[in-house]
């Protein structure tokens, strides 16, 4: 596929766009329809697009193994760190009202966090299980 | 409670023939791909049983505005928000499955799979796994 | 919808079996959209429609096969399959009619999230991330439960003291350590190896 020009000029004028409305659909969650798992989608689709067009070593150099497994576990903690710091506000767990003086905005503030954590690790699992899938295969054809 | 007929229940009917549609891919076919998207057919009839009753005729959807008073109701698509993520977790976490399966047995259809084993078993005289 | 599914259960060639299971999921996702679910028709795209056609994609590349004939004539599961669908709609006959507004999941709880408390439009995300947090903090965990198991799944092992090495880092993530007993325990039920390292060597904790 590295050799389809018309993909490769495609691939370089969508990409930034494709991740650029993920980041509009995780924002506009609040005012349209969207949040976290479709952005999360979104952005994964953005980025295996890139693979699929430019060869999955180069993927794998833009976005190393190691982040990936980091996205994946950091954005449950995330989450679950917001939870925690609703206790320690000294509301319940997951409250968002006691996030800030305006209860009000404590829940906007709540809610654009959690949906961040869920953002992330939609977009490192979906990324992740594209990668185990692909280089299983890769490693396949080298062996043999 | 429920005073229609066919037609009043009709996205039941719909609802209930990919159900079953998708049952009977998962029960009558051997391949193990095919099964899975037979799965993934089923959940999806899920969605619409959950989705269609909260329709209302002259509604829209459930994004707050002046403009309208009457809203669809947003709880079961919070519930089918939830179940499609579940759902593809579940279809990547199958095909994983899928793909050992054919590493180890060299096939996937589920003949031979179980011939392969019943035949490892007589050979071995094990307890087999 | 209803060919696009008959069509995939006749189907041998399975990449044909995959691009129509992506047309049942547009086709679902435009009917969503015409029940007023948005943001569900927009999540069943992305992800019915996208990712899901990816990673069957990925693994018929890995598989490739097609379905063998079946063995034996299909009259047992198209009669547990008819009489399935004849109970079913049975029981659904007592359930509301469709767009009825006097329906129960109308009644509850509804009215109270469409007060707009918290000032944010879309209901949906704020039930999601407010109203229902907690039931969301435990699908993003299934979630990363199945990418964890994935990873269990489909690692290739290599020299002993790299898989050591790796997976220090993991132990700083303190909640991978929970899952990766799952994940022993899958290795332990799917895992055939040739030569003797096999046995309780487990993921080297």
């Amino acid at each position: 596929m590295e050799s389809s020009l018309v993909l490769r000029v495609v691939g370089k004028l969508l990409i930034p766009f494709i991740l650029l409305f993920a980041l509009y659909v995780q924002f506009h969650g609040d005012f349209g329809p969207g949040g976290g798992f479709q952005a999360g989608t979104i952005s994964a689709a953005g980025i295996v697009f890139y693979a699929l067009i430019f060869g999955l070593d180069k993927a794998r150099r833009v976005v190393p193994d190691r982040l990936v497994e980091t996205m994946l576990a950091a954005g449950v903690l995330l989450y679950a760190g917001v939870g925690v710091a609703g206790l320690l506000l000294g509301g319940n767990f997951l409250d968002y009202f006691v996030l800030d003086q305006d209860p009000v905005h404590g829940q906007h503030r709540g809610i654009f966090w959690v949906e961040a954590g869920v953002h992330i690790t939609v977009c490192g699992v979906m990324l992740k299980i594209f990668y185990m899938f692909a280089s299983r295969g890769q490693r396949e054809e080298k062996e043999e | 409670m429920s005073s229609g007929g066919v037609v009043e229940h009709f996205s039941y009917i719909a609802t209930v023939f990919l159900m079953v549609a998708g049952l009977y891919v998962v029960m009558a076919r051997g391949n193990l791909i095919k099964k899975l998207v037979g799965l993934s057919v089923f959940q999806t009839s899920v969605y619409l049983l959950y989705i269609a009753p909260g329709k209302l005729i002259g509604g829209t959807a459930p994004i707050l505005s002046p403009q309208y008073t009457v809203y669809s109701n947003p709880l079961p698509h919070v519930l089918i928000l939830t179940a499609i993520v579940v759902g593809v977790a579940t279809l990547a976490l199958g095909l994983a499955i899928a793909v050992r399966i054919k590493e180890t047995y060299g096939t996937i259809e589920e003949d031979e799979i179980t011939a392969l084993d019943n035949a490892r078993q007589d050979m071995e005289g094990d307890p087999g796994r | 919808m209803a060919f696009a599914v008959l069509a995939l259960a006749r189907t041998r060639n399975l990449f044909a079996v995959v691009v129509l299971s992506g047309i049942y999921s547009f086709l679902m996702a435009t009917v969503l959209v015409a029940l007023d679910a948005v943001d569900v028709a927009m999540t069943e795209a992305a992800v019915g429609a996208g990712v899901s056609t990816v990673l069957l994609l990925g693994a018929l590349h890995l598989c490739k096969s097609e379905e063998a004939k079946p063995a034996h004539r299909p009259w047992l599961p198209l009669l547990l399959s008819l009489a399935t669908a004849a109970l079913l709609i049975y029981g659904a006959m007592g359930l509301p009619d469709f767009a009825d507004p006097n329906a129960p999941i109308h009644q509850h709880v509804v009215p109270r999230y469409l007060q707009n408390e918290i000032d944010v439009p879309n209901v949906v995300t704020a039930v999601l991330a407010s109203f229902r947090g907690y039931d969301t903090l435990g699908e993003t965990t299934v979630v990363f439960t199945a990418g964890a198991g994935i990873i269990a799944l489909l690692r290739r092992r290599k020299h002993p003291k790299a898989v050591l090495a790796s997976f220090r880092g993991y132990d700083t993530l303190g909640e991978t350590t929970v899952v990766f007993t799952a994940g022993a325990g899958i290795i332990a039920l799917l895992r055939r190896r040739k030569h003797p390292k096999s046995g309780g060597g487990g993921d080297g904790k």
